[in-house]
């Protein structure tokens, strides 16, 4: 047996042998900053990457307020399109963009609810076997896809049904509630599935019944998840492009009913960015568009986040 | 090793016509699929008193109790008779949502909802359709006296559930229960997330309940099955091996079976 050195906080015979194996680089220790380094650099990468476009964005944006001079409160309320000849009132597009997107939310919203109750409730089976893949191929289908499904069905359908063009608010609600509830229903598919079984379990044996259960413990405790599941949902309407421009009319007018055309930020700035040269009124008035658009989905980001925090709040035991 | 006990040597208690019942099945029997669960289970329950499930993990204790307020349903087969006042409740057209309401069950996990205490008691209630406040009210604190937990939360009844202890939570969740006013109380191992003071007070609980309830408890603590029941029914691989008062099951065990695990030979 050796001898025990009891006082280890004083340095003996054999501390600087120690001293230098404890701290030399092994192998481990170069993996570990190796793999950081990398991290990092795919990390600030990513930030760089953002952080250019928010400012790129945003430079360009602004440039209508600060070059043109045009006023921004002008800018938002103005109802006149007409870049060429100076007027930049961008109100039809911001009020087509949030008419379809909400008229797309409120109507997807009960078909993607029913849906996911029946795929984690009603019939989890066939829930998965049948609707879990339908879902996943309405997601994968091609914008331009809807939008030519919409140009070539809806359209003519609605000019049949209610008389105008066809063209309209509400061909681009029909075609972004199809495209949009596919996003909505497998949002809420899983925040139903992450409500614990033993809500489900006392509150039966309670003798409330299945319809109670689902819709007074169920669906209550899965409500910060349904909400981000539509906010989701506007956020993707509310950006898409190519299949709304396809259907809307693309005319820059404020809308005065839902069938008569319309347009929204994102038909605007793809029908009219070809057409504009850079640095001038017209090309500004469009990138000060984009910004509003990008503002919105900070926006929505933002409450996404508000929401998620809330729920995590209530769900802490 | 586990030894081999025969199925055969049982020592089943039936009770007589002067004791009155609450609730009684006849050869009742689990299937999950093709795994045989439970084995022709006859047991009578006393009224207002506590009888307690006993054996190991895997005996089918809990299986057995999930059947008799029908909680099984959808998940499990299960065959022969439960009797209650006189009506088989095995049935597949006996309501089940009354017969939950007038037999209740606390889990295992405390499982109150993410409510507010007092929107607990009521949730199965205003599902019921009772709906003055007043009465909503009286039942709140009449069921939390019941389980013993009025005067810690009756200042904080809008409090979140969530933010009770362990064994607060459990207690509140046979306040849900009662607050439907059911006959039959149905705990599973209602005390095995909980610490032992927390367990004493359940407990302590449970014994004041019996006077109004029916109490079926499975535990795997036989030093609990001692302290609370009046019966106790021993289960093992999915057979009852022996049910007795539970004075003659910890003083007298009547079979091998019981005997080896009473003493903590296995289990």
């Amino acid at each position: 047996m050796e001898q025990t050195n009891l006082q280890l906080n004083k340095p003996d015979s054999q501390t600087n042998e120690w001293d230098a194996r404890l701290h030399h680089a092994t192998r481990a220790t170069r993996e570990d900053w190796v793999g950081r380094g990398i991290s990092y650099l795919c990390i600030g990468a990513i930030i760089l990457v953002v952080a250019s476009m928010l400012w790129f964005i945003t430079s360009k944006g602004i440039a209508t307020f600060t070059q043109n001079h045009v006023s921004v409160l002008k800018f938002l309320t103005g109802t006149n399109w007409a870049p060429d000849t100076g007027h930049i009132g961008a109100a039809p597009m911001i009020v087509g963009s949030f008419a379809v997107t909400f008229a797309a939310a409120i109507v997807a919203t009960p078909f993607a609810i029913g849906t996911a109750i029946f795929m984690t409730e009603i019939s989890p089976n066939r829930g998965r076997k049948l609707l879990q893949p339908v879902i996943e191929l309405l997601v994968g289908i091609p914008s331009v896809v809807y939008g030519f499904i919409g140009l070539a069905v809806v359209v003519p359908f609605m000019r049949h049904l209610v008389g105008g063009s066809g063209f309209g608010i509400i061909s681009a609600t029909f075609v972004l509630f199809v495209m949009v509830l596919p996003t909505i229903t497998s949002m809420t598919v899983d925040s139903l599935r992450a409500v614990p079984r033993y809500y489900k379990e006392a509150s039966l044996a309670l003798g409330a019944t299945r319809w109670q259960t689902i819709s007074r413990v169920i669906l209550r405790s899965a409500t910060s998840g349904i909400l981000t599941a539509v906010i989701f949902g506007m956020a993707r309407a509310f950006g898409e492009a190519l299949a709304v421009q396809m259907v809307i009319g693309n005319a820059a007018v404020m809308p005065k009913n839902l069938i008569s055309a319309a347009s929204t930020l994102t038909s605007q700035l793809t029908s009219g960015i070809g057409d504009t040269i850079d640095g001038t009124l017209p090309n500004n008035a469009l990138w000060s568009l984009a910004l509003i658009l990008l503002l919105m989905s900070l926006f929505f980001n933002a409450l996404v986040r508000f929401i998620a925090k809330r729920g995590q709040l209530k769900h802490e035991r | 090793m586990l030894k081999q006990y025969s199925f055969e040597e049982t020592a089943v208690q039936s009770f007589d016509a002067q004791t009155t019942l609450a609730l009684k099945t006849e050869d009742l029997q689990v299937f999950y699929g093709a795994n045989h669960a439970m084995h022709d289970a006859n047991l009578g329950f006393p009224k207002n008193q506590i009888t307690a499930l006993i054996g190991a993990s895997g005996s089918g204790k809990s299986t057995y109790l999930r059947s008799l307020n029908r909680m099984n349903d959808g998940i499990a087969t299960v065959t022969g008779k439960i009797w209650y006042h006189g009506v088989n409740i095995n049935e597949p057209n006996v309501n089940i949502y009354e017969i939950r309401k007038h037999i209740g069950m606390v889990f295992q996990r405390p499982n109150p909802f993410s409510k507010s205490i007092r929107e607990n008691i009521v949730y199965a209630l205003k599902a019921n359709g009772v709906k003055s406040k007043a009465d909503l009210d009286e039942r709140v604190e009449k069921s939390l006296r019941g389980a013993a937990l009025w005067d810690e939360v009756k200042d904080t009844l809008d409090k979140s559930a969530l933010s009770l202890s362990g064994g607060q939570q459990q207690r509140l969740c046979i306040a849900r229960s009662i607050a439907m006013a059911p006959d039959v109380l149905l705990l599973d191992e209602p005390c095995s997330a909980l610490d032992p003071i927390s367990t004493v007070k359940v407990e302590e609980t449970l014994l004041e309940l019996q006077k109004q309830y029916t109490i079926i408890i499975v535990t795997h603590n036989m030093q609990q099955a001692a302290r609370v029941s009046s019966q106790c029914a021993f289960f093992h691989l999915g057979h009852v091996m022996e049910y007795t008062p539970t004075g003659t099951m910890f003083s007298n065990p009547q079979i091998p079976v019981t005997q080896d695990y009473i003493a903590g030979s296995f289990g």
